[in-house]
């Protein structure tokens, strides 16, 4: 939602609001070194990704070296300095999921989804695709997270299915876009 | 979903034994409990829709609902609600029914009404969905009947699926925050440690040091603040125990936590939790804020004098975390790396004061130790473990899902009583222990008693409690590899030995799957695995070399099938396959050729194809796109 409204309005004015809930966020947190970790987690919920700006914005506010926020935001796993797809599809390869071959599964989704190696976002943003380890649902293995999502004991078919149904509901809502307009 | 109504805070512990006795009342008698799981594994099964269309059954049926517990309810009222995960998730969702004690599995929307009618109405199992024995088509109406639990043991999983975890009052019910009320009115800070010293519970987070010796060291440190850290990180892939008793049970936590922050004079604790974990941290949520809203967390708990706190940090997404020292400095919004030990986190932990870090599992062990008290704990397991352990049970295994045994129990029991024995038919092979930093165990252990001694013997641990099972077809060079990969991803890079070693670890390791290694590479990686375990600062380092040094002891004849006789013994490897065509099967349907990438397959029309070595990449796209079984590997 955030996205779609700031994408609409002059450059300036969004990253002006940005900057403005960020400092919401540090007011919240407290400006210490260990509201960091919660702050970026926060921020990246609200923008899906780590923008540069957001970076050097949350280290001046937190009184940090730039070069410690950008330190931390690389270290965990969890953080993504680059935009990410509407779709977050994360296939786990957990040991419990690996057992239970999920290799076809991950390489039949990347070439529907036509990534090439080292790729993991779809040109039109809509998917990334990650591979993870472990998601908790080993006895469900193979399990798939999409969004937030959980899928367990998933097979080519099935993910197929669950694909086609995005597109149907992505293509349904491009579909309505129009009438409005 | 209940939200807390508690009426009032308990301002003493006679409060909580006033309401223990209504909400038991109000949960054992007077109406018929439906606990559908809402575990992750459910959940993404579907079991919300299971609920909801019990919920509108019900109604549609004129059943009275009860949607307080407390509230008075009529005869014959039902209460339908999400519970737990029962450990069986591989049959889910799960639908257990009190008092009848009915264990419905696999249960769908559309099942809702034959629920009400049979059960709800008259008291009978729906027999379809019992669950039944596939050799022998045996149904069994309760839980304990089933084959898969009747080998387990319940202390700490013994209230999940059977109480619902959003609502503190069946927590209570259940003799929940009775053992703090205990500590806080009736022991010493010195009573509690004895109990849990002489209880000899070890740390169920992998390393098994003894909890109360831990609380002693930090209970004598000096200072003017100390802290609990529960460790909820759960990063060994495969394992999920942390995860179902957070979402199952999160009050037992927290209330292991507020006796341990009583006994070592902590004001002050934290649970730092996986962010894969959103239902658990959700759970916690809920449940901490019932807890202050009764009093059982906060200031001047049930009126005593004790304060304590708990905070929820959401971990990022890094497997060194788990390690304590890096957790500790991911809380204070570092980077999550390992300092060396001493000063230990007792003497110098969170913020520079003494901490205690726990395990979730060790801490909802510890309500019971104070509330049974030690002695009874020491009779369940072996004298040098006493108590039970969770395992994840996965893999190739029929039964896969959470398992709650006495710790020494064999792995025979655990695979093939508990388990079901191996899938599709298949041969056991392996059950890989403990992670990426555990080893793996062989048919020569399957009398081996699972604890923490025995385990260390042999060359494998504990670790967290993942078991995962494993088939014939399992290359056990490949699994090494697999694990290298994990670790070397994960080494957090501070140590040159962890950094390097793993990568070199990984670089042979890849060479020999990938057919290119020599004999001298095997005899390199043991000596790189040496150095590496010897060398590494913290436990990640010290234990990643575990999969690649008890694979080469137990196996090591495949490791030298792949470098002197170029064979994957196990078929595993896609660099050892050769592809084939059998000229009887083929039929020349030409489907193969025009799908082969690398156009390795000739052929004319209706006359058998053939695959040219050389070319062939071994993708293996023919073998899956022949229809008529011709190509072989
Ligand atoms: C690399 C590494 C990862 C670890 N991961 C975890 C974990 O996920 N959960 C956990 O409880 N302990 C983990 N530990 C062990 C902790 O350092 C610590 O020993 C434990 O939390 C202490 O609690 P306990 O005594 O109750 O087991 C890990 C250790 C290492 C070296
Ligand atoms: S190994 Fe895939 S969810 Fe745990």
């Amino acid at each position: 939602m955030t996205q779609a409204v700031a994408v609409r309005e002059p450059a300036q004015d969004a990253a002006g609001r940005r900057f403005e809930r960020i400092q919401q966020l540090v007011e919240e947190y407290g400006a210490s070194r260990s509201a960091l970790i919660p702050i970026l987690q926060k921020a990246q919920e609200e923008y899906r990704y780590l923008p540069e700006e957001i970076l050097t914005f949350i280290a001046t506010a937190l009184d940090l070296p730039p070069s410690t926020v950008f330190g931390v935001a690389t270290f965990y796993a969890q953080f993504s300095l680059e935009p990410v797809g509407k779709y977050v599809i994360k296939v786990c390869d957990g040991t419990a999921c690996h057992v239970r071959k999920n290799q076809a599964l991950i390489s039949s989704l990347r070439s529907r989804l036509g990534l090439k190696e080292g790729q993991k976002t779809t040109p039109d943003m809509r998917y990334t695709l990650e591979i993870v380890s472990c998601i908790g649902a080993c006895a469900l293995a193979p399990a798939v997270v999409i969004n937030d999502r959980v899928y367990g004991q998933m097979t080519a078919d099935k993910m197929k299915a669950v694909l086609d149904e995005i597109e149907r509901v992505e293509a349904a809502a491009a579909g309505d876009g129009k009438e409005e307009q | 979903m209940t939200t807390a109504v508690l009426g009032a805070a308990l301002s003493s512990p006679a409060d909580l034994i006033a309401l223990k006795k209504r909400a038991l009342q109000a949960l054992e008698s007077g109406c018929t409990r439906l606990v559908v799981c809402g575990g992750t594994g459910c959940t993404s099964n579907g079991s919300r829709q299971v609920l909801d269309a019990l919920n509108a059954e019900l109604a549609a049926r004129g059943v009275p609902l009860v949607a307080d517990l407390l509230e008075e309810h009529p005869d014959g009222a039902v209460r339908a609600g999400f519970g737990g995960c029962s450990g069986f998730c591989e049959v889910g969702p799960i639908v257990r029914v009190f008092p009848a004690n009915f264990f419905y599995v696999r249960v769908r929307p559309q099942d809702a009404a034959a629920i009400v009618e049979r059960t709800v109405l008259n008291g009978e199992p729906v027999e379809h969905l019992l669950f039944s024995d596939e050799a022998t088509g045996e149904r069994f109406a309760t839980r304990d009947e089933i084959p898969f639990y009747r080998e387990q043991a319940g202390v700490v999983l013994a209230d999940c699926g059977v109480i619902e975890p959003e609502d503190i009052r069946q927590y209570i019910a259940h003799e929940g925050y009775r053992a703090l009320a205990s500590c806080l009115f009736g022991m010493t800070p010195e009573d509690v440690v004895r109990e849990v010293t002489d209880a000899g519970l070890r740390g169920r987070g992998g390393g098994g040091f003894p909890t109360g010796r831990k609380w002693e060291l930090t209970r004598r440190s000096e200072a003017s603040k100390k802290y609990i850290i529960c460790n909820a990180d759960e990063g060994d892939p495969g394992a999920f125990m942390d995860r179902s008793i957070l979402e199952g049970n999160p009050h037992a936590v927290l209330e292991g936590m507020a006796i341990a922050g009583y006994a070592v004079g902590a004001d002050e604790g934290y649970i730092y939790c996986r962010a894969e974990y959103p239902l658990a941290v959700q759970r916690l949520r809920v449940a901490i804020r019932q807890a202050e809203e009764a009093r059982l967390l906060g200031e001047r708990i049930l009126g005593s004098s004790f304060d304590f706190r708990i905070h929820i940090k959401e971990g990022a997404g890094a497997f060194v975390c788990g390690e304590e020292t890096a957790l500790i400095s991911s809380i204070e919004g570092r980077r999550g790396m390992p300092s060396p030990k001493p000063p230990f986190p007792a003497q110098s932990g969170l913020f520079g004061m003494p901490t205690v870090v726990n395990n979730v599992e060790t801490l909802a062990n510890v309500p019971r130790i104070i509330l049974n008290g030690a002695g009874w704990f020491r009779s369940v397991g072996v004298p040098s473990s006493p108590g039970t352990k969770v395992f994840a049970l996965t893999g190739d295994v029929v039964n896969t899902g959470l398992i709650e045994v006495p710790m020494g129990a064999t792995l025979k029991d655990v695979v093939f009583k508990i388990g079901g024995g191996i899938r599709n038919g298949r041969k056991f092979k392996t059950v890989q222990i403990g992670g990426p930093s555990g080893g793996c165990l062989t048919e020569e252990h399957l009398d081996l008693a699972l604890d923490y001694d025995s385990l260390r013997s042999v060359g494998a641990m504990v670790g967290s409690g993942g078991l995962v099972v494993m088939d014939d077809s399992t290359c056990m060079v490949e699994v090494a590899r697999f694990f290298m990969q994990f670790t070397q991803s994960e080494s957090c890079g501070k140590c040159v030995l962890c950094r390097e070693g793993t990568r070199r670890m990984l670089e042979i390791l890849e060479k020999i799957t990938s057919g290119r290694g020599t004999v001298d590479d095997v005899g390199l990686l043991e000596e790189v695995a040496i150095a590496v375990r010897d060398g590494s600062l913290c436990g990640l380092g010290k234990t990643a070399p575990n999969p690649v040094l008890s694979t080469l002891r137990y196996f090591r004849d495949e490791y030298l099938a792949h470098v002197v006789d170029g064979v994957c013994p196990a078929g595993a490897c896609q660099a050892f396959r050769h592809y084939s065509i059998d000229p009887e099967k083929c039929k020349g349907c030409t489907l193969c050729a025009k799908k082969c990438p690398v156009g390795a397959i000739s052929g004319e029309l209706k006359q058998p194809h053939t695959i040219d070595p050389q070319t062939c990449v071994r993708c293996g796209v023919c073998l899956d796109v022949c229809r008529l079984g011709a190509v072989v590997a």
